[in-house]
């Protein structure tokens, strides 16, 4: 399983032909308590880059965006009853959606995970 | 918060290194590094809410209005009663200008010097210089300086005390933890009254009164020495420091209502719901500028009017989203957030009169949804403050 990293913090886990996305640590802390999280539908056809969800913290509401294209095929429930999952868990149980791989190319620019560590040192 | 980012680069205040060792996350706000949390805004709310937080205020204008004459200044300048406060006590009060739009909202201390007489001398004790203490908002202090400056006769003198830092120590707990440290001085206070304290060589001017809706004190303090005291106060087990982020939900919960957000110079302080602010014998005396425009609001109503709404569900309303009854929209949020006591989200908007009744059901529109809201009575969460016991 291959995890790559975005510039706006989101992660990508892919699985074969399923790619699960979330929000990494360092976004988290950022945005401290995270109150309440708007996922896209299922079925919701996501452009790269383009906006997927919104995290609602105490301080204000911060978009996250489609690490790559693809169809939603399932989101975490686990978000509507405990959002505060973002906080203690972002990069396992507080994932948020998984969804399709529209195009393997657009993987292409991500950061692993050594050059998104640089990259948030560097921030 | 974010429209008070500024540019350029902020401004250090006195506590800026204080804060850092104690790991805030510093943000831009009115000008000036501040720190927005240190903990977890949640964490340093419910802290505040059971026992005591201590905030920086150092960015808010301490003023000191002196000379024969300076309270009917002021009361020229805002609609509350100044001339009758005597010395110690506090008011909430405005500055309005003419078309009687709010330009800030402050407290005004009457800190007039007591001076002690000499029995064997047989001089008797008497009142000083009348002197006023202004507490104004630190995104608009400039702004009020110059206000005054331009309205204030020259008899009356203006000093901007830009060498003194301001702490606010606010929870139940407050109390208990200043009196270990300044034996007696919470006793001699209950709220919306000021001492000026010697705490050994720091000269101190202690207020009890907040922005939180909880008991505490405002505790202006030489720069030099406010990182002794900010050191001092935290060191008490009831205390730890609480950043702006917890100090906006804090006062949101308690229906207090943010200059620039929740009321500015386009609205009246009738239809901003601070009548209270305006002295009851002066509504009709006038003699503050304003007075004329305010006086029509309170006769005919206000148009719209400040409520506060209750959301359903857990997604916040923030600044700007309007308000709608059916297709009708009837105003705007102007501030709002999740409440971390009520665990829902709540806000503050001004709705078109007929809308504003306590029940009334509305809905607001948050990224083309529509959340179910119901105005409520302020403050959301009950005020603790201490009146004596």
């Amino acid at each position: 399983m291959a995890r790559y990293f975005t510039d706006e913090h989101e992660w990508i886990d892919l699985e074969g032909e399923l790619a699960t996305v979330g929000i990494t640590d360092y976004a988290q802390e950022q945005l401290g308590d995270i109150v309440f999280v708007e996922l896209p539908d299922v079925g919701t056809v996501l452009d790269k880059g383009g906006d997927a969800a919104v995290v609602e913290s105490v301080k204000a509401a911060s978009d996250v965006y489609a690490p790559i294209g693809g169809e939603v095929m399932e989101t975490n429930d686990a978000l509507e009853e405990d959002p505060a999952l973002v906080n203690s868990s972002p990069e396992e149980d507080g994932w948020f959606f998984k969804l399709t791989v529209a195009d393997r190319d657009e993987l292409e620019g991500l950061m692993d995970a050594k050059a998104y560590k640089s990259f948030c040192d560097s921030l | 918060m974010s429209d008070n980012d500024d540019t350029e680069t902020p401004e250090a205040l006195p506590l800026d290194a204080w804060h850092r060792a104690q790991g805030a996350r510093m943000v831009p706000f009115a000008g000036y590094a501040m720190p927005i949390q240190y903990e977890g805004i949640v964490t340093e709310h419910q802290w505040t809410r059971e026992q005591a937080g201590l905030f920086d205020v150092s960015h808010m204008g301490q003023l000191m209005v002196t000379g024969e004459g300076a309270a009917e200044a002021l009361e020229a300048l805002v609609p509350g009663a100044i001339a009758s406060l005597k010395p110690g006590r506090v008011r909430y009060t405005l500055l309005l200008n003419e078309a009687g739009g709010v330009i800030d909202d402050l407290m005004v201390t009457n800190a007039t010097e007591w001076i002690e007489g000499d029995e064997d001398e047989g001089i008797e004790g008497r009142w000083g210089e009348p002197a006023y203490y202004l507490v104004v908002n630190g995104a608009t202090k400039w702004d009020d300086i110059a206000h005054l400056r331009e309205h204030l006769p020259d008899e009356v003198t203006l000093t901007h005390m830009e060498d003194r830092a301001l702490l606010a120590l606010q929870g139940p707990n407050a109390a208990q933890a200043l009196g270990r440290v300044m034996r007696g001085v919470p006793d001699s206070l209950v709220f919306m009254q000021s001492t000026t304290y010697q705490f050994g060589e720091w000269p101190l001017r202690i207020t009890r009164s907040g922005y939180t809706g909880e008991d505490g004190f405002e505790i202006s303090v030489p720069a030099e020495f406010a990182e002794g005291l900010a050191g001092r106060l935290c060191a008490e087990i009831e205390v730890r420091p609480a950043g702006l982020g917890a100090r906006d939900s804090l006062r949101l919960e308690a229906g207090l209502p943010l200059y620039g957000h929740d009321m500015d110079e386009t609205v009246d302080p009738v239809s901003a719901d601070l009548t209270f602010a305006l002295t009851r014998k002066r509504r009709e005396s006038g003699g503050w500028m304003g007075h004329e425009a305010v006086a029509k609001v309170l006769a005919d109503g206000p148009e719209r009017k400040r409520v506060g709404l209750k959301i359903e569900g857990r997604l916040p309303a923030r600044e700007g989203a309007p308000v709608f009854a059916g297709d009708a929209e009837i105003g705007r949020i102007t501030s709002g957030g999740f409440s971390p006591t009520l665990g829902q989200p709540i806000a503050m908007a001004y709705l078109d009169a007929g809308h504003t009744a306590e029940g009334t059901e509305v809905e607001i529109e948050v990224r083309r949804k529509r959340l179910a809201a119901t105005v409520v009575p302020l403050p959301f969460v009950e005020h603790r403050y201490f009146r004596g016991s």
